[in-house]
This record gives structure tokens, C-alpha cells and sequence, in this order.
């Protein structure tokens, strides 16, 4: 990629583009909210609504076939990375048309046609395969770079620590984004985390910043530094995006009696990642209302009919159970 | 009897009992792992300990298993007892090395100078719809371990008396509750009880066939115990309640006397829990056996989200009821 100067109509295009994918995430995750009340999802789903910024501000500053690794809250990742919406749902519901036939469900969706190498329901078990798949991209000189998305609960891994010394002594395309939502599970990251947390990335030598993960074209242009950097051959870099995820840990956490309703309430309306773009566009006066409505209005029959097709879809064969152990 | 005798508690109460009765009486024991005290743990089996002892003695730590685990091997080879909470028996694959070579080592490599009175406690149990990383019954990498002990509470009752007896043990325990069961209801004596370890439970009396099961397995044994009553078989069900240490001569007597046997367990098939048992078996009670013993474990695929797939990789009572009925041909 260059840094030339995009033209201000392409600009506003992949702003809106943004806010299309933003809102697609965040209508996919209300969908998958009421298959759970519903009882139609077996098991349960981390939701990502509030943290929209955060994967597309990174997804959209990266090549099709640049690579991420996701975590338990993948969702939104996923579909940043250009999932579709039919097969995001089918797994979900565990069908055969799902991205992984069924096999993997909500917590490890991969499709490595968009560069996806799996969702990871291990804390920080992507670490390794991010740096890892770097590694390749520098070895078959591909020019790929990995996005390596983890939350801030991750920091307590030492496997992350041990991958960010060997990236950074071998300076391998990998960035690391940590989202940071101040909890994990059920814990305030403030009680699991000593220190600055890019000061811990800088004790590596690493390139290391921490912006305001709710304002995607903040995100985007951040991140697009750090990837050309990374494509330049300059190395890994770290970036702690400050996010909130409005619902609780997983679906079936709603009390949520670890945070108030103030907190909640104060990221909700005053820096909704959605609000934020839609009323810098229109007061820049690049939008108005009729767009974003009808944005969201494409994105909601996009997911109606996403889950119709999920819900109809059928299940695996019982053969296929010990099918794919082995390659 | 006293009524508190036959008073019901859920397996998890009857977890939470133990521990806590454990901490009343001796303050050398602490608990540490993820979301434990305020959060009262991802499970809820432990609310209200931290109300009741405090953050310094019901501890809350960063998601860092090696860590807190090596950090419970540490204390308990200075004085302390500690409970190592480890969520997700997936994740034992992280606190490995503090388990396997520092924990169970330390007292051998030492010449028995040293001790550690640590317990490991975790969870086993597919059907949760949790996919390959948070299904795994993993008991069988520890049991192969000189030094570590191994226990599976089979229910409520066994959850209380194997704790207490695991907390007040010297050497490392692990055990590995069976996570679909917190809730499940049972007689659980109010009065300070421990189950010892390398004891069998009769679960079952029978004379035609044993069934071995474990944990998760112990239920489903009974349920095929039932069906295999209707066509005229007696089958006894033993619950070994330790894989280590392993009752073997109870296992064996039982499969003297009925001349059969079934292993089950929750563990993958292959290299596991049942194998070991089976092997027992053979060879303690080779000239009274009438058939082979017949082993049925968790299939050995990782174990997939689909509940159609899912449901079909875990043993269930018809498939032990088929398995029991062709080896007292009667198939
Ligand atoms: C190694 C490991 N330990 C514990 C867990 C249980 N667990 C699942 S999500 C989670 C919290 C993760 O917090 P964070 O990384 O901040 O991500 P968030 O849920 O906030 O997006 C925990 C402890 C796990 N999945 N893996
Ligand atoms: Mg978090």
C-alpha cells in the first residue's frame, strides 16, 4: 500500500463502508442474542456489540489475504474480515453449511479464504499462531501481514510475552490488538493487570500505541500505519484499542453485577462507535440521516434473511463426526 | 439416623461445603484461580466463600494458569494448602508442567523432605454445546503421572467426602468435577465425612455382568443397569471414585464374581482411563472371565459443537445396554 492521498468521495466511501460493516456486526450480534432467549443456538455466544470499531477499523486497513486470529468474542472480527453472514449463522446453529460444517461453533469460526485462521476459545491461545503465520508470510515473502486480536484478560499469558521477544527479534509482520473492554469475564482489568499495558510490548522493543477503540476512522488510520510499517519490513507493533462491550460476557451473563449501569450508560450513548461516525459525517456535512437509515435498513434484510437460511439449513451427517481428524 | 443426615445438597454445594468446612478448621488452606471470589466462579459452585474468608484467602487472579498454578506449588511446599481453581479441565494442558514436573516431583526428587499438599481442582464433561476447547475429560494425562492422585466425584456425596479428603491429603490431588452435574441433587451429610482414597463404591449390586464406571459414567451405567434388569441381567456398577490411587482388587473381585466386564469413562477411548481399568481386569481375573472385557470411551475425535455430532461422541446408557447385553449374549 501507498500513503498517496485517497480522494475525499473515495474517503466517504470507506467511511460509509465502515459503518455498513459496523452496523452489520452489530445487527448480526442482537440476531444472535435472540436465538439464544430463543433457545434456537445451542450453547452460548460472546456478543461484540460496542466493540464494532475495533475490528473494522483493523479488518479494513488490511488486504483480503493479510491474516487474523480471533478469540472467544470472534464475531465481529469474522465478519470484519469479510465473512458471510449465511455461514456465520449456520455454525452458530451447528449446520452443515457452516463454516466449519458445524464442527467448531460460535468460538472457532475460521475461513482462511479471508485470511481468518480461527477463532480461539483458549485465552491468548492465538498468540502463537499469529507470530507464527507472521513468520511464514516473512519466509515465503508474501508481503502478508497477521493480526493477532486478543482482550485485555490475554495479558495474563505468558505465551503472549514469549512471541512478542521472538517477534520482535526477528521482526516479523504481526500486530497485536488488544482489545482493551476494562473487564474479563467477570474481573476489572485493573485488578489482573500491573503497569501501562504498552509499556509491556515497548520492554520488547516493539512499536506499541493505545487509542480510543470506539472511533473506527481513528482505528483505521492508526492501524494502517502500523500495517505498512509491518509490510515495510519494520517489524511487529502493538495497539491497545480502549472499547466496552454492552452486553455482558456471554449471553447468559445479564445481571452484570461487576459493573454499574452508570458505566454502561456513559459508553452506550456518549461514545457509541456507530453514533460517533454517523454525527462526525453528518456534521461534516459528507451524510446525512437518510444514509445511515438506509444502511441500516440493507443490513437488517441481510441478516433476516442470514438467519432464515441458518434455520432452515440442515444438520451434519452423523458419518461425519470422525470425519477431518486428520488431514 | 439425624434428619441432617439425609439432608440433599447439588454437587456443587456439596464442592463448596467441603471447601469451606476444609478452611473453617484449617487456616493453611486457600483458594486461587480465575473469577473465584467476587464472581464466586464461572460455575457459581463457590458464592459466597469470599464473604465468608476474604480476598486473601479466596484469590482472584489474572487469566495466568501457569502462573497461579506454579504460585500454589510454591506455597504449598512452604506451609500452606492451597486449591488451585483451574476453570476448564481443557485447560490442565497449561498448568501442565507445574503439575506434572514440579508438583508430583518435588516430594520424590527431594528424598521426602519436602511436601506438597496442593489440590488441583477442575472439570470434565462433554454435551455443554462448548466445542473442542471446553469438553475434554482429560483425567487420564494426570492418572499416568507417579505422584499426582487422581479422584472423580461421581455425585454429591462424593464431591463433599473427596475434596475434604483431597484437601487434608500430603501429596497433590487432582480433581475433576463433572461439570454437567453441579446441579445435580443428592443425600449429603452435614457432619465432617471424607471418602478415602483407592476405595471402590459398590454402586450397584449385581451378579451377571460388572460395569466400571467413573464420574460423568456412573449415571449412565445405572441407566443401562436399569434397562439390562427389564431383559433379566444383573449388573453390578463400581464406581472406583480415584484413578489413583486405583482399588484394583475390589474391581477385580467384582469381575470374579460376575464374570463379566464393562470399563466407562468420559475419557477418549484410546491410551485412557478404561484401558488401565480393562488391563486390571485381565489380568487379575483372567481364568473367571467368559468374555473379553469390553472398553467404552468418549470417541476419539475432538469433540465437535453440533449437538447431533456432539451427542453421539459421549457413551449413553443404550450404547452400554447394547455393549452389556452382546457379552452376556444376549445380543
Ligand atoms: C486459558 C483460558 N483461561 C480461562 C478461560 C475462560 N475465559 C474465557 S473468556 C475469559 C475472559 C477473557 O477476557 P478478555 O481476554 O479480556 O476478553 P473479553 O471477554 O473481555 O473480550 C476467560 C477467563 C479460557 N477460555 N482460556
Ligand atoms: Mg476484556
Amino acid at each position: 500500500m501507498t500513503t498517496q492521498a485517497r480522494e475525499p468521495r473515495m474517503e466517504l466511501e470507506q467511511h460509509l463502508h465502515m459503518y455498513r460493516q459496523m452496523a452489520k456486526i452489530r445487527a448480526f450480534e442482537e440476531q444472535v442474542n435472540e436465538l439464544y432467549k430463543s433457545a434456537k443456538m445451542p450453547g452460548l455466544a460472546h456478543l461484540y456489540v460496542g466493540e464494532e470499531a475495533v475490528a473494522v477499523g483493523v479488518c479494513e486497513a488490511l488486504h483480503r489475504d493479510d491474516f487474523i486470529t480471533s478469540t472467544h468474542r470472534g464475531h465481529g472480527h469474522c465478519l470484519a474480515k469479510g465473512a458471510s453472514v449465511n455461514r456465520m449463522f449456520a455454525e452458530l446453529l451447528g449446520k452443515e453449511p457452516g463454516y466449519c460444517r458445524g464442527k467448531g461453533g460460535s468460538m472457532h469460526i475460521a475461513d482462511p479464504e479471508t485470511g481468518n485462521l480461527g477463532a480461539n476459545a483458549i485465552v491468548g491461545g492465538s498468540a502463537g499462531i499469529a507470530t507464527g503465520a507472521a513468520l511464514s508470510a516473512k519466509m515465503r515473502g508474501s508481503g502478508q501481514v497477521a493480526v493477532c486480536f486478543f482482550g485485555d484478560g490475554a495479558l495474563g499469558q505468558g505465551l503472549l510475552y514469549e512471541v512478542m521477544n521472538m517477534a520482535a527479534l526477528w521482526t516479523l509482520p504481526v500486530i497485536y490488538v488488544c482489545e482493551n473492554n476494562l473487564y474479563g469475564e467477570y474481573t476489572p482489568c485493573g485488578d489482573t493487570v500491573a503497569g501501562e499495558i504498552p509499556a509491556r510490548a515497548r520492554a520488547f522493543g516493539i512499536h506499541a500505541e493505545s487509542v480510543d477503540g470506539q472511533d473506527v476512522q481513528l482505528v483505521n488510520a492508526t492501524m494502517r500505519r502500523l500495517v505498512e510499517r509491518a509490510r515495510r519490513g519494520e517489524g511487529p507493533a502493538f495497539l491497545e484499542c480502549k472499547t466496552y462491550r454492552y452486553y455482558g460476557h456471554h449471553v447468559g451473563d445479564v445481571n452484570r453485577e461487576y459493573r454499574t449501569r452508570e458505566e454502561e450508560r456513559e459508553w452506550m450513548t456518549g461514545r457509541d462507535p456507530l453514533q460517533t461516525l454517523a454525527s462526525r459525517l453528518t456534521g461534516q456535512g459528507l451524510a446525512d440521516a437518510s444514509v445511515f437509515e438506509r444502511i441500516q435498513t440493507d443490513v437488517k434484510t441481510e441478516i433476516d434473511s442470514g438467519v432464515q437460511y441458518a434455520l432452515a439449513a440442515p444438520y451434519p451427517d452423523p458419518s461425519e463426526v470422525d470425519e477431518d481428524v486428520y488431514a | 439416623m439425624p434428619d441432617a443426615a439425609v439432608r440433599e445438597l447439588t454437587y456443587g454445594e456439596a464442592v463448596k461445603e467441603a471447601i469451606a468446612e476444609e478452611m473453617r478448621r484449617d487456616p493453611r488452606v486457600f483458594l486461587i484461580g480465575e473469577d473465584v471470589a467476587e464472581a464466586g466462579h464461572p460455575f457459581k459452585t463457590l458464592v459466597g466463600l469470599v464473604q465468608e474468608f476474604g480476598t486473601d484467602r479466596i484469590i482472584d487472579t489474572p487469566i495466568s494458569e501457569p502462573g497461579y498454578a506454579g504460585i500454589g506449588v510454591g506455597a504449598a511446599m512452604t506451609g500452606m494448602r492451597p486449591i488451585v481453581d483451574v476453570m476448564f479441565g481443557d485447560f490442565i494442558t497449561l498448568t501442565m508442567d507445574q503439575m506434572v514436573n514440579q508438583a508430583a516431583k518435588v516430594h520424590y526428587m527431594s528424598g521426602g523432605k519436602i511436601k506438597v499438599p496442593i489440590v488441583f481442582r477442575t472439570t470434565l464433561g462433554a454435551t455443554r454445546r462448548s466445542a473442542a476447547q471446553h469438553s475434554q475429560s482429560l483425567h487420564a494425562w494426570v492418572s499416568h503421572v507417579p505422584g499426582l492422585k487422581v479422584a472423580l466425584p461421581s455425585g454429591p456425596y462424593e464431591a463433599k467426602g473427596l475434596m475434604k479428603t483431597a484437601i487434608r491429603d500430603d501429596s497433590p490431588v487432582v480433581i475433576f468435577e463433572d461439570k454437567m452435574m453441579y446441579r445435580v441433587k443428592g443425600p449429603v451429610p452435614a457432619e465432617d465425612y471424607t471418602i478415602p482414597f483407592g476405595v471402590a463404591k459398590v454402586t450397584r449390586a449385581g451378579r451377571d455382568i460388572t460395569i466400571v464406571a467413573t464420574s460423568s459414567m456412573v449415571p449412565v451405567a445405572l441407566g443401562a443397569a436399569t434397562l439390562l434388569e427389564a431383559i433379566g441381567i444383573s449388573a453390578e456398577v463400581i464406581d472406583p471414585r480415584t484413578t489413583w490411587p486405583l482399588d484394583k482388587q475390589a474391581l477385580i473381585d467384582s469381575a470374579k464374581k460376575t464374570s463379566r466386564a464393562i470399563v466407562v469413562d468420559e475419557g477418549y477411548e484410546r491410551y485412557g482411563v478404561t484401558a488401565e481399568i480393562a488391563s486390571v481386569i485381565a489380568e487379575g481375573a483372567f481364568y473367571h472371565l467368559d468374555a473379553p472385557v469390553k472398553r467404552i470411551g468418549a470417541m476419539d475425535v475432538p469433540v465437535p459443537f453440533s449437538p447431533v455430532l456432539e451427542d453421539l461422541t459421549v457413551p449413553s446408557s443404550s450404547v452400554v445396554f447394547e455393549a452389556a447385553k452382546a457379552l452376556c449374549g444376549k445380543a
